[in-house]
């Protein structure tokens, strides 16, 4: 099949890429653009290891079409920390300094899906937290930990203690 | 890894569009809205469309009201985040599908999956919901016969490994919306390149895991769902499923309900979700007419189960499952009476290893 172009935004920059027209979001990122912080865990959903953000919302990218794209705006692990201290979005930081961290190939999915509920939901208690970052499965840590740096986070920006830069 | 096998790909702007690039494409061509049903199906090589039409540049079904009359209509396009979340539906009568939608999957697929799609969601089956090698290695079952698997409207060859000596599928019908809907008593437009008409949401379903919607042409687009006014209603969803996410319902029981001065019920709908291959509508005339007491909850819960025939082909044990229907349909019904939450959570642990 003839390959197609696609226009969108991906982390704050206009890119146009060639692809296949059943070429997924998560391959366009992965093989095409090198953006290989974002994971392919499963393929069908069922884990959360590719979510990004489009148009500000968290989703699986390896259910979304690149063909889909056009004219979205789309976040990926590399570029969630833009415009924050240190490039490191607040969440990112909570999970290294807490440990929460073991393999680490579901840290990426589930790092975007937690700066998506704590920017929605800065008030949000443990039960919506894990309720909001219900999309994503870990295999090695028994997500205590993950929680943990979660809260601190939510904390941390709900206290102002971290702002992004001006 | 699973790759998405290769199709043209068309991107409709307007309803009309689709509509038309839809009967074009004929047989071969389906339309792809949030994609979280569809894309699993195309790589796991279980519906293979040559032509797949794109629905997310069609911004027309996306639009919701409130008529005169109170009705709502909501485009078949939202997701079912946005669904859920719609102040048109968020008076108590509606919960049934804000609940469904939001029991949906897992946060992320509510994003993406629309109401559309949700209400064609292809049936469920183990047999079926499988890669293509693991279905090779047992061979294919008729709902998706070889070589290349894409699921058929009507039986030309192959086994049901569920049931063997069957001439039909029993693949089961897992949408969370579509039995919510049906309670509600709501309608859905559909429009092809020659019309439009509208339907009750229950008409579109066959109790028949292969032609479950044999009320959908297959040249037509679902547009929008249209909800009664529903003043003094109540409603609610009940879904059983393993775990609190990711899961599809194993189960579901909506049930609405309008009471009068004392208690009397005025109206009542109840359906069942995820034990036929279509919602399953429950008479409720032994309960309009009089006070809604445990006993009367107590008959109509045995005579709501006796239609739910579960096979083995989702998760549990098929026995429990039938025992559940009935545990379901009381404590929905309970709640809706107004018991409190905490007597409804302890009643139902009796009986259930999980509560939804
Ligand atoms: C891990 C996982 C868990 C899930 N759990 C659940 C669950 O618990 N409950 C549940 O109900 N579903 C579940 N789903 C299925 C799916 O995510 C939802 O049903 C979703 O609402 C489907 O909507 P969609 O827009 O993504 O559909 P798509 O995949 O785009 O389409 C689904 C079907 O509907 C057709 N279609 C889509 N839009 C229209 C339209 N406007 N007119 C006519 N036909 C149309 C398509 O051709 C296709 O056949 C799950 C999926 C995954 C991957
Ligand atoms: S019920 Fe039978 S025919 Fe239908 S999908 Fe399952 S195994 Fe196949
Ligand atoms: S890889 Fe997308 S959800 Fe698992
Ligand atoms: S840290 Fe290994 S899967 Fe989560």
């Amino acid at each position: 099949m003839s390959e197609i172009d696609v226009g969108l935004e991906v982390n704050g920059e206009q890119v146009r890429a060639r692809c296949q027209p059943h070429d997924t979001l998560l391959a366009l990122l992965r093989y095409r653009l090198g953006l290989t912080g974002t994971k392919e865990g499963c393929g069908e959903g069922e884990c959360g290891a590719c979510t990004v953000f489009m148009d500000g919302e968290a989703v699986d990218s390896c259910l979304v079409l690149a063909a889909q794209c056009e004219g979205r705006q789309v976040t990926t692990i590399e570029g969630l920390g833009r415009g924050w201290p240190d490039g490191l979005h607040p969440v990112q930081k909570a999970f290294m300094e807490t440990g929460a961290v073991q393999c680490g190939f579901c840290i990426p999915g589930i790092i975007m899906s937690a700066a998506d509920a704590i920017t929605r939901r800065s008030d949000a208690a443990r039960e919506e937290v894990r309720r909001l970052v219900a999309g994503n499965l870990c295999r090695c840590t028994g997500y205590t930990k993950i929680f943990d740096a979660i809260e601190l986070a939510r904390d941390r920006v709900a206290r102002g203690e971290v702002r992004p830069e001006a | 890894m699973m790759r998405v096998p290769p199709f043209k790909y068309v991107a409709p702007k307007t309803i009309a569009e689709a509509a038309r690039a839809l009967r074009d494409a004929g047989p071969e061509g389906m339309l792809l809205a949030g994609g979280t049903d569809l894309l699993p199906n195309m790589k796991r090589r279980q519906q293979t469309p040559k032509v797949v039409i794109g629905l997310s540049a069609v911004k027309d079904l996306r639009a919701s009201l409130r008529g005169a009359d109170g009705a709502v209509t909501l485009g078949a396009g939202l997701s079912l985040t946005d669904t859920a979340r719609s102040p048109l539906v968020a008076d108590a009568a509606y919960r049934a599908l804000t609940t469904a939608a939001s029991k949906v999957a897992t946060p992320h697929i509510q994003a993406m999956g629309t109401l559309g799609g949700n209400l064609c969601l292809d049936t469920r089956c183990n047999y079926y919901d499988q890669n293509h090698e693991w279905r090779q290695a047992i061979d294919f079952c008729k709902k998706a016969p070889g070589p290349h698997g894409t699921a058929q409207r009507e039986v030309t060859h192959g086994t049901c490994w569920v049931a063997p000596g069957s001439p039909r599928c029993w693949a089961v019908s897992s949408t969370d919306t579509a039995p919510a809907l049906v309670a509600l008593g709501a309608e859905v437009t559909l429009v092809s390149a020659d019309g439009e008409r509208r339907v009750p949401v229950l008409s579109l379903y066959k109790n028949d895991g292969m032609d479950y919607l044999a009320g959908k042409r297959r040249d037509e687009v679902l547009t929008a769902v249209h909800v009664p006014a529903l003043v003094g209603w109540r409603s609610t969803y009940w879904k059983l499923r393993r775990r609190g996410s990711f899961d599809f319902p194993v189960l579901s029981v909506a049930a609405a309900l309008r009471l009068g001065p004392g208690g009397v019920v005025e109206g009542a709908r109840v359906t069942l979700g995820s034990v036929a291959s279509c919602p399953l509508e429950v008479t409720t005339d032994a309960l309009v007419g009089r006070p809604l007491t445990d006993e009367a909850i107590a008959a109509f819960a045995d005579h709501a189960a006796k239609p739910a025939r579960p096979l083995d082909n989702t998760d549990y044990h098929l026995s429990w499952r039938k025992r559940v229907v009935r545990e379901y349909v009381v404590g929905a019904l309970r709640e809706l009476r107004g018991d409190p939450p905490g007597l409804l959570a302890r009643s139902a642990a009796r009986v259930l290893p999980v509560l939804a």
